[in-house]
């Protein structure tokens, strides 16, 4: 633990060295490779990078999904490299899913449930889903199966991560199909968490220009490696309009669920 | 006359924990151990065979019959018919249900057949939960057949639910619909170690617009064997559903066979069947939310089969 440059309080998650590699008909091909970042305490942080870029790899390393092939994690300062999903849950590690998963039989109560950790009211779950735009009274008993269309699941996604209530929030690519739902209403959703979380920090892998907009840190992965970090002062006004890593948006409200995809097709 | 262990077979198969309200009949260890009749609901025991007659007036409403049978005494086997006579326009509730406690070495046994006459525009949701326990070596086995006809305009709503104990089931369904009538099935099983389960249904669509629909969702783990076999013939215009989702785990097997006959150019029937194990993105994504892999499996499963 010697040689950083913050102390600990300072510093939520440390990726110090880390490589992914996956095997490729019988080649190597790294994914990642030696990346060192921090995120630091009450920050709101977004990853951002083209498409392909390693991005989405990481939030799995982070929650534990993947392991990394070399390098270390560290929570708090200590080191959760090997410990297991569940573990980092437990630790205070969110993470919600890029492409949601589905449930036959499990009632979207019943994840609000398991996601709070506790025998959630009717009302409390009513709570997480209005935050998310979704009428709450025609979703509490919904099965989370393939009758929910995709943007109804991402937002229910991001109700469970709400519910979770995670020190350290992970999203990968949350405006992927939105769906009819306005980007506005996600970027206020993170700007309740950040107000009520205050102990809490924010990680989105996005290259959405409204999503960095309100970072406080921006951190830009190219090619497994990461190309530039720093308040969003300093790197946002370098990444607009001249880099492929940002999607500006075209001012509509709506954005489309095709388009949203489009968009976010990431790994 | 009823015991800790009864009792407690009660409440798992018919959520009876006290005396219920309406007709029932309860039936432990052989013998009849209390029985009640409200004045649209007569039950008479048979002369001729074991078992009882269960006739429900015409027009009955909102009225329920409670029929549970309990064996706790080891190398018990019986073999028991109940006839149930629904009136026409009688709208009614059946809970039937069978646990067996076994703590000898002998195999104890319920064969249990039962007959439901649906009068025309009768409707009944019947509700069969089937339970073992006891840790005797013997075995808890537990043989249902079902018949059921239904007059036109008919409706029944069969859930049958075994999820724990029982280690050989054979459970056979027979139904014959006249015109519009409609029944729908909901069946929930899950199987352990070396259980063995097998059920079969018959239906026979014969009158102009019957439907059925019939899903059974399942899971079997350990060794435990699960045989699936649903046909629906279609003798008229008619539609029919059936549906095997099954959930397999550890070194179990299935075998789902559904089966479509159709005897009519307008006899609409579908059947689906998937078995597969349990996604590992999904076990993945409740343990981002802090449950360990086994207890993401029990959700899983607890969901799959409520």
């Amino acid at each position: 633990m010697t040689g950083r440059k913050w102390s600990v309080t300072d510093i939520m998650l440390e990726l110090r060295n880390i490589s992914f590699e996956v095997s490729e008909e019988e080649n190597q091909k790294e994914i990642v490779r030696d990346i060192s970042l921090t995120v630091e305490n009450h920050k709101f942080t977004v990853i951002t990078g083209p498409n392909g870029s390693g991005k989405s790899t990481l939030a799995k390393l982070i929650a534990g999904i993947e392991k990394p092939t070399s390098g270390r994690i560290y929570l708090d300062g200590a080191d959760i490299t090997e410990k297991s999903i569940t573990e980092r849950a437990k630790l205070g590690i969110g993470y919600a899913f890029q492409q949601p998963v589905r449930f036959k039989g499990l009632e979207v109560i019943d994840l609000l449930r398991i996601a709070s950790g506790r025998q959630l009211s009717a009302a409390d779950a009513c709570a997480y889903l209005s935050e998310v735009g979704l009428c709450a009274r025609d979703y509490i008993r919904r099965e989370v199966n393939a009758s929910l269309s995709g943007g109804e699941l991402k937002r229910i996604e991001i109700a469970t991560i709400l519910a979770r209530g995670s020190r350290l929030s992970v999203f990968d690519e949350p405006e992927a199909g939105i769906d009819l739902w306005s980007f506005q209403n996600l970027i206020q959703v993170f700007e309740r968490m950040r107000k009520r979380n205050q102990d809490g920090s924010i990680l989105v892998i996005s290259h959405q220009e409204r999503i960095l907009n309100i970072a406080d840190e921006i951190i830009v992965v190219a090619d497994g490696r990461v190309a530039q970090k720093g308040p969003r002062e300093e790197i946002l006004p370098g990444l607009l309009g001249t880099s492929a890593a940002v999607v500006r948006c075209t001012g509509k409200e709506i954005i489309p669920e095709r388009n949203a995809d489009a968009v976010s097709s990431d790994q | 006359m009823i015991d800790t262990i009864q009792k407690r077979l009660l409440a798992e198969v018919a959520d009876l924990h006290e005396v219920p309200e309406g007709a029932y009949n309860i039936r432990a260890n052989g013998q009849m151990a209390s029985r009640n009749t409200t004045a649209n609901i007569d039950i008479v025991s048979k002369q001729d065979a074991s078992g009882i007659d269960i006739h429900i007036k015409p027009g009955t409403k909102h009225e329920s019959v409670h029929i549970p049978v309990v064996l706790s005494q080891s190398g018990l086997k019986e073999m028991v018919y109940n006839d149930f006579y629904i009136g026409e326009g009688a709208d009614v509730t059946i809970v039937a249900g069978c646990g067996i406690d076994n703590c000898g070495v002998q195999d104890s046994e319920h064969d249990g057949v039962h007959r439901f006459y649906l009068e025309q525009n009768a409707k009944v949701k019947y509700v069969e939960k089937h339970y073992g326990s006891g840790d005797g070596s013997g075995k808890r086995i537990l043989n249902p057949g079902t018949e059921v006809y239904m007059k036109e305009n008919s409706f029944m709503e069969m859930e049958m639910v075994q999820i724990k104990g029982v280690d050989s089931t054979a459970r056979t369904t027979t139904a014959k619909l006249e015109a519009g009538a409609k029944l729908v099935v909901r069946e929930r099983l899950m199987t352990h170690e070396d259980q063995q389960a097998v059920s079969s249904y018959e239906v026979y669509l014969n009158g102009e617009g019957a439907s059925a629909d019939i899903v059974s969702r399942s899971v079997a783990r350990d060794t435990s064997y699960q045989k699936f076999d649903s046909r629906i013939i279609g003798n008229v215009s008619c539609t029919g559903h059936t549906e095997c989702d099954a959930i397999i785990m550890d070194d179990a097997r299935i075998l789902a066979i559904p089966q479509l006959e159709a005897n009519d150019v307008d006899a609409a029937l579908i059947h689906e069947a998937a078995i597969g194990k349990i996604a590992g993105e999904q076990i993945i994504k409740l343990m981002t939310l802090g449950l360990t892999e086994a207890e993401a499996e029990e959700q899983i499963i607890n969901g799959f089969l409520k």
